[in-house]
């Protein structure tokens, strides 16, 4: 087991009063493993694995709950710590790759940073090594590529050198968190597949955030549905994409066009937006939203449950 | 990047041109006023007017006038002020120009290297007693005009405590030149340094401050944070080296204004004959070439100081290489 998170809660104090982020968040990871998170904008993924990351910087928040790293504890783990973790075990891939590096500096620099603040090596070698890994993510020339700065760069190549600079110290957990949410669909593809193989050749662990359902298909092992903060489903991929059982879950599937076959005049949609969590309904968040919703779902809040395919739903309950 | 450099020197070639054409043309050109009389001043005698009339050109074309004017201030340097009696405009300002920039530069050094570390110093200790007390003390600095500050200095070491073991150091008021007396250059300087730094420590100090806080808001500094680098490089490696870039801007155009001729109140107050006091007194006295002279000269300043800001911009910030 590579990570552990157990009961994860995360508030954050605001103005209008505290707010619950994530509440009680658990799941694990084995080595070489691929988990999808899933969910809206505001659903939890970023923040659950911010917080794995020990990023979560706001001085208004707090973090309960256990995550463990191949046994370690790291929640109330000194930042110095910390930091001898991040980017050296475990590397993160962020959204944006236009604003995720420095404008100042140039890309063989900004790798070979993170390698020298981890390993104790030369200038010149951590550089030989910063343009071995270009060549890794596939950029076509990768020596001309070093003295590039990053606004010379079109956003897929940006993103390529933000996974090469997550890799640059082996990471055993790689976090990325919809590293192909900003890009075409053509460099999307791309990316998946440098994600793949990198699995393949470093072993690495991936926790890979997207609210895209297509993507987790193509590319994770299991996969974890969030909603307001929660963890309504998780199971193996095959499971839940053949027998999704929470009806968000279902709700997410059936939004998505068929490829095949007669195509729907309409798409159908979720009805509603998702709660503010200010003012979570009581029950079950996504009750107000459900088609299927019955008088249970109004005072209680559903559990997950230990299954290996579960959903924290009473019909499937 | 050298192509970017020579076009931005161009640039600034025409600009003073402009500037120039502009300055005089104000002067020079404004209908129902005779130039002439004006600069021969005030109970001139025929023949001195026709003197001017004839070494100015004003006989002649518009455009020959500004040949003559630029002649006379850039290359023969003959320029002569008939208001203070035959006294050569160039060489004055020439022997001014020390002063000014003794004042500006030691100022300038003073308030760069204070302001930087209060910035800072402010933004990592953002929302302490700390920051929030060298934040006050930058309003403070701010608010206090430098002729109120300067005479005060000047009250509190030059007469009230001149006695005692802290100020009986300080030289009297005037300026001594750095090649005669490079000791008595510096001590009668530190004072003014200090009451011209002191406003421009504050805005500067308040302005990094802000930028450093703003840039840690950046997504490239969490980018910073996931690989691991310690807040200290995080604050000074990435996110003030983005932050130098507003600072500089500023930079510039305070300083070109100050060596222009902005520091004429710390001038006076210090008994200190820079540009400031020479404009100062040229337009007491309406002194046309005289005027004509400090105007171009301060213009020159202020053009050559953003050309820098420009140079230094462009090795500060990759992305105005690529023209």
């Amino acid at each position: 087991m590579i990570l552990s998170v157990r009961d994860l809660r995360v508030s954050f104090r605001t103005e209008d009063g505290p707010v619950r982020a994530i509440d009680g968040v658990s799941f694990d990871l084995e080595e070489g493993e691929i988990l999808g998170v899933v969910g809206e904008s505001g659903s939890g993924k970023t923040v659950s694995l911010l917080a794995v990351m020990g990023l979560i910087t706001d001085p208004n928040a707090t973090i309960e709950g256990s995550i463990s790293y191949k046994g370690r504890e790291l929640v109330g783990l000194p930042a110095r710590e910390l930091r001898r973790l991040r980017g050296n075990e475990i590397a993160m891939i962020f959204q944006d790759p236009m604003t995720a590096l420095t404008p100042v500096y140039t890309i063989g620099w900004q790798i070979a940073e993170q390698i020298r603040a981890h390993r104790s090596v030369s200038k010149a070698k951590a550089l030989e090594r910063a343009e071995q890994l270009l060549a890794e993510v596939n950029f076509p020339n990768p020596h001309e590529a070093m003295s590039r700065y990053p606004h010379q760069l079109s956003g897929g190549m940006r993103q390529r050198a933000v996974i090469a600079m997550a890799l640059s110290c082996d990471p055993a957990l790689l976090v990325a968190d919809e590293p192909t949410t900003a890009l075409d669909v053509t460099v999307q593809a791309g990316i998946l597949d440098l994600v793949r193989k990198l699995r393949a050749t470093h072993n690495s662990a991936v926790v890979f955030i997207t609210h895209d359902m297509g993507v987790v298909s193509e590319l994770a092992d299991k996969v974890m549905v969030m909603y307001a903060g929660r963890v309504v489903e998780r199971g193996d991929r095959a499971d839940l994409f053949s027998v999704p059982l929470h009806p968000y879950t279902q709700a997410l599937l059936g939004s998505i066009p068929p490829l095949t076959g007669e195509k729907p005049r309409r798409l159908p949609a979720i009805p509603g937006s998702p709660p503010s969590l200010l003012r979570l309904p009581q029950g079950c968040a996504f009750g107000p939203r459900c088609p299927v919703r019955y008088e249970p779902c109004a005072t209680g809040k559903p559990d997950l449950g230990t299954n290996v395919h579960a959903a924290a739903c009473f019909r499937v309950a | 990047m050298l192509y970017a450099i020579l076009r931005r020197f161009g640039q600034m070639l025409f600009v003073m041109f402009g500037i120039s054409v502009i300055v005089f043309l104000i002067f020079f050109a404004t209908p129902g006023a005779d130039p002439a009389a004006r600069i021969a001043g005030r109970n001139a005698s025929p023949e001195v007017l026709a003197a001017v009339r004839h070494s100015f050109g004003f006989d002649q074309p518009l455009y020959v006038q500004y040949a003559r004017m630029m002649e006379k201030i850039f290359v023969t340097g003959d320029l002569t002020s008939f208001v203070n009696r035959g006294w050569k405009v160039v060489p004055a300002v020439m022997d001014s120009i020390p002063v000014t920039l003794s004042l500006v530069f030691g100022a300038a050094i003073l308030w760069v290297v204070v302001s930087i570390i209060i910035g800072i110093v402010a933004a990592a200790t953002r929302d302490s007693w700390l920051d929030k007390l060298l934040m006050a003390l930058g309003l403070l600095g701010i608010s206090m005009p430098v002729y109120w500050l300067g005479e005060v200095m000047n009250l509190v070491t030059q007469s009230r405590y001149h006695d005692s073991w802290a100020f009986s150091w300080v030289p009297p008021l005037g300026y001594k030149n750095f090649s005669d007396d490079p000791k008595g250059w510096f001590l009668t300087l530190i004072i003014p340094w200090i009451t011209l730094a002191v406003l421009y420590i504050g805005i500067y100090g308040r302005v990094l401050r802000a930028a450093i806080i703003e840039s840690m808001q950046e997504d490239y500094i969490r980018t910073a944070r996931a690989k691991g680098l310690s807040e200290t490089r995080i604050l000074f490696r990435h996110a003030l080296r983005t932050s130098l870039i507003a600072f500089v801007t500023l930079f510039g155009l305070d300083f070109g204004a100050l060596v222009g001729g902005s520091a004429l109140l710390t001038e006076v107050v210090f008994g200190l004959h820079g540009i400031g006091k020479l404009t100062y007194d040229a337009l007491q006295n309406l002194d046309l070439p005289m005027i004509m002279a400090t105007v171009m000269y301060a213009s020159m300043f202020v053009v050559v100081a953003n050309a820098v800001v420009d140079f230094v911009y462009i090795l500060l910030d990759p992305r105005l290489r690529t023209s």
